[in-house]
């Protein structure tokens, strides 16, 4: 396989590969029961109509078992975000059953509908809807079936924990597992029935410890590499020193000397298998290559230039009134740039695959977002259908955009392929820094205006490789104009990217660094406007929901703004991130020798509309907030050309306890409001809040993330001058 | 050159033929098919791989087998009991200190450690333990509070 053939994720482009059909889905199963039901008959629907969403017949989404447990179905992938135990409440709550009788099947293209892939806060906001409905037609056909075997009217029941008795007599009662005993029973009903009230929840909306903590304490839990097969390969692969390097020669005779060590050449890639995975370790460092690097355009140095260059043809991603007109309204104006550089999601979990070929059956166990996609990228690689490429998704380590695409299943499977063996590929942390698709470094410009009575007028923003999310203006800006230069952050099409390396969604993407322009940008004209910068976002806000979360978040943390720099350093940012609101408050010191930043206290208070699990949200919130600290501190991939001079922890600085700030959250109630996502929207303020705070500390305002010491100090000797 | 090792692996003898450079990390992930603990930088600044050896921690990924000769090493499927959590797993349980889990053995382990030396940490002193323990989810908040609680109900670790 050539390197630089491999094709990034893309979203929008997933096809349905291919649905396993109902007699394949119950021998998977084993025995059991099953209550089959639907509204109308969806196997009338045309396949095409099937493809492409999530199913209409909601058996695919949950099970009733013979013992009374229950078990939810769901394409989607559990790598901490918390849905595991979030769905299991939705499921539990509209089908009148224990939480704890509820299993979860995640990631499982055999056994779970169709997904497009977990990522952007979309799980609970859009696969929760199809899973309600789905236990609100089961409930209501148990109840059909009670009836019949109660004898009694469907009125004159009562359901709790599964169990459906007579209202006035407790002792008539009939289980849902005795219900289903021994048969398959299929029904349709008439109408589909409404799901709950939010008013009525008894198990969702309450806050709920994880389900899947007990296996993550004990070591129990399984991910990729914790599969062992049988006759199961340990596969390292000789890498390039940079992107776009060319082999040139190699000796891999001092690696064949080991001992029951296999070396396989697949096109331009170079593997060393063996049972040990540190034993191919060893074997690859024996052997001698020679690459030819492409000559290097561009470094971190260099990159904010290179990216403006490359920039051409601007979409409007938003625009009102008409700037000309907004320019000759205002008494003052404002002119920043905002950069910030490239970030690695450097998940827990190295990006792991393992792939066992029977026949022309594939079994794959992968460290994946996106179970559905992978499917259809190994059915293409190894010429398979797709029905008979079964990918499993166990427990993933950290995903936040990075595990969309799966390079190394591909590789695991080719390998699997070639050497007739199972295969186990994953990547050490120097493999995941150099694959990983970054958050791409971007430009961000913005020209504003106030009038003489503190109103923004006009607002004009121009975005490079960014992307456009969250870059619309939530506040009252009668003429302005939102450009964005490089769709999807300038990944192109078709593999031509201005970047030298793979760039991709990165948790948040493209609002970490509209949010932080934004907000700082706000801040600026806060402080020409000689107002505080709470006072300053309410005068020009006039949507209740922001108002709401900006008032709550102002309260719990119990202070206003004095005049910059008052030494003391507080900041806030507020944002919309795809329909949750948030803002966010903090406080720093910095320590003006060192040039360091050390956040005291962050309030976030974040109305995501109605909450399942109010425990996760707050999880959630909570690690947004520290991992945004990365990112605005210290996160930064250091490179020339395609060559990255991160490898691992040492030099690449993530957040460490010793960072810790105190941190409080507060969830604003909006239980009318659908749920909206939760697993990315904080830690999209945090560069902007940072920045706020830093300038109210010293003065002194940092356009570029991270603002490491280096940059602060830096900054600090500017403003002497 | 491969030699026997012999050490307590979870209480029980076991016995390895091994190269003695092999680290630790891989022999217990392969040969003993502890899987438990994880695999992450491979070059000691994660955590991701502690274990304990002689109730100390180590990197398992930087320790080679041949140093736990006539030693005692203790995994994350060690600590639980007869099906019995140790106090430190409920407590993490409870707190939620976890989101992906993959750190977590690691993280459980380091705090063992620090509780049977100290069973009464500071904050601080929690800190400084774990500092090389890396949390990509940042669950450092609850981890410190799940550490925190067990010391004030455990007043002093068994091992
Ligand atoms: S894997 Fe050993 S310290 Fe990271
Ligand atoms: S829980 Fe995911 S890395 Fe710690």
């Amino acid at each position: 396989m050539k390197d630089d053939e491999y094709k990034l994720f893309e979203p929008g482009i997933d096809m349905d590969p291919g649905t396993i059909d109902r007699r394949e889905f119950f021998k998977l199963m084993g025995g059991g029961i099953f209550i089959l039901f639907s509204v109308g008959d969806p196997f009338a629907l045309p396949r095409e109509r099937r493809r492409r969403g999530y199913p209409q017949d909601f058996n695919a989404y949950l099970r009733i078992g013979e013992d009374g447990r229950v078990t939810c179905f769901s394409g989607k992938i559990e790598m901490g975000q918390g849905i595991h135990t979030s769905l299991a409440q939705m499921l539990a709550e509209e089908l009148d059953v224990p939480l704890n009788t509820v299993d979860m099947v995640m990631g499982d293209t055999a056994l779970c509908p169709w997904d497009a892939g977990t990522f952007g806060s979309r799980s609970t906001k859009y696969f929760g809807p199809p899973l309600r409905q789905a236990a609100a037609e089961a409930r209501a056909v148990l109840i059909q079936l009670a009836a019949e075997h109660l004898r009694t009217p469907r009125e004159k029941l009562k359901v709790k924990d599964g169990m459906i008795s007579v209202k006035s007599n407790q002792k008539k009662k009939v289980s849902y597992a005795q219900l289903a005993k021994g048969k398959i029973i299929e029904r349709h009903l008439e109408k589909k029935p409404p799901i709950k009230h939010y008013s009525k929840h008894a198990i969702s909306g309450k806050p709920t410890n994880r389900l899947d903590s007990r296996q993550k304490v004990t070591g129990e839990a399984k991910f990729a590499g914790d599969i062992r097969l049988p006759g199961m390969l340990h596969a390292r692969i000789l890498r390039p020193p940079s992107h776009g390097a060319k082999l040139k020669s190699v000796d891999t005779s001092a690696a064949q000397k080991i001992k029951d060590i296999q070396i396989i050449q697949d096109e331009d890639k170079i593997a060393v298998l063996h049972k040990h995975r540190d034993v191919a370790d060893k074997a690859l460092g024996l052997i001698k290559a020679q690459f030819e690097p492409p000559e290097y355009k561009v470094d971190n140095k260099t990159i904010f230039k290179h990216l403006k260059d490359s920039a051409s043809g601007g979409q409007s991603v938003a625009e009102a009134g008409n700037l000309d007109e907004g320019k000759s309204l205002a008494s003052q104006t404002f002119e920043k740039a905002y950069f910030n550089h490239y970030v690695a999601h450097a998940p827990s979990e190295n990006h792991t695959a393992v792939v066992k070929i029977e026949g022309d059956k594939a079994t794959v166990w992968a460290s994946t977002q996106a179970p559905f996609r992978a499917q259809g990228e190994i059915a293409g690689v190894l010429g398979f259908s797709p029905q008979n490429v079964r990918v499993i998704t166990p427990f993933v380590g950290c995903g936040f955009g990075g595990k969309n695409s799966g390079r190394q299943i591909v590789e695991a499977a080719r390998l699997a392929k070639l050497s007739g063996k199972p295969v186990q590929v994953a990547w050490s942390r120097k493999e995941e820094f150099f694959y990983d698709t970054f958050r791409p470094a971007a430009v961000i410009e913005i020209r504003s205006g106030l009038n003489s009575s503190n109103q923004i007028v006009f607002w004009e923003y121009h975005n490079y490789f960014a992307g456009s999310r969250s870059s619309q203006p939530f506040y009252n800006i009668p003429h302005h104009q939102v450009l964005s230069y490089g769709r999807r952050g300038g990944r192109g099409s078709g593999g031509v990217s201005v970047h030298p390396f793979g760039v991709g969604a990165w948790r948040g993407p493209g609002s970490n660094t509209n949010v932080f322009a934004i907000e700082s940008h706000i801040d600026v004209m806060a402080e020409g406007a000689g107002m505080d910068p709470l006072e300053f976002r309410m005068k020009n806000l006039t949507d209740k929901r922001m108002q709401r979360v900006l008032t709550a978040a102002a309260e719990k943390f119990g202070r206003s703004f004095s005049k910059a720099p008052s030494g003391k350093g507080y900041g806030i940012a507020c944002t919309d991130y795809l329909g949750t609101y948030l803002a966010t408050m903090a406080e720093v010191k910095v320590d003006e020798k060192k040039g360091e930043i050390r956040v005291e206290r962050v309030v976030c208070a974040q109305d995501t509309g109605e909450v399942i699990n109010p425990e996760g949200t707050r999880m959630q919130i909570e690690g947004c907030i520290i991992m945004g600290l990365g990112y605005v501190l210290t996160e930064e991939i250091r490179f020339k050309g395609g060559r990255i001079l991160d490898e691992n922890f040492d030099t690449y600085e993530t957040p460490r306890f010793s960072w810790l700030p105190k941190i409080e959250t507060v969830l604003v109630d909006n239980p009318e409001m659908a749920p909206q996502g939760c697993g990315e929207p904080a830690i999209t303020s945090v560069g902007g809040v940072i920045a706020n705070a830093v300038y109210d500390a010293i003065g002194v305002r940092m356009l570029m993330l991270p603002m490491t010491p280096a940059r602060i100090k830096e900054a600090l000797k500017i403003k002497e001058k | 050159m491969e030699k026997t090792f012999r050490f307590k692996l979870n209480g029980k003898t076991v016995r390895l033929s091994s190269s003695p450079e092999r680290m630790l990390l891989w022999v217990l992930r392969s040969d003993f098919e502890l899987t438990g603990t994880k695999y992450s930088c491979g070059e000691g600044f994660c955590g991701a791989c502690t274990v304990l050896v002689n109730n100390e921690t180590v990197l398992s990924c930087q320790y080679p087998v041949q140093n736990v000769n006539g030693k005692e090493v203790m995994t994350i499927e060690g600590l639980a009991k007869n099906g019995n959590l140790h106090p430190l797993q409920t407590a993490f349980m409870q707190h939620n200190a976890l989101q992906c889990g993959f750190c977590t053995p690691g993280m459980i382990l380091g705090a063992y450690s620090l509780l049977l030396k100290n069973p009464q940490p500071s904050y601080r002193e929690i800190v400084e333990a774990l500092e090389g323990n890396l949390c990509r989810c940042s669950s450092y908040n609850r981890i410190i509070e799940a550490i925190q609680t067990t010391a004030r109900t455990m007043k002093g670790l068994r091992s």
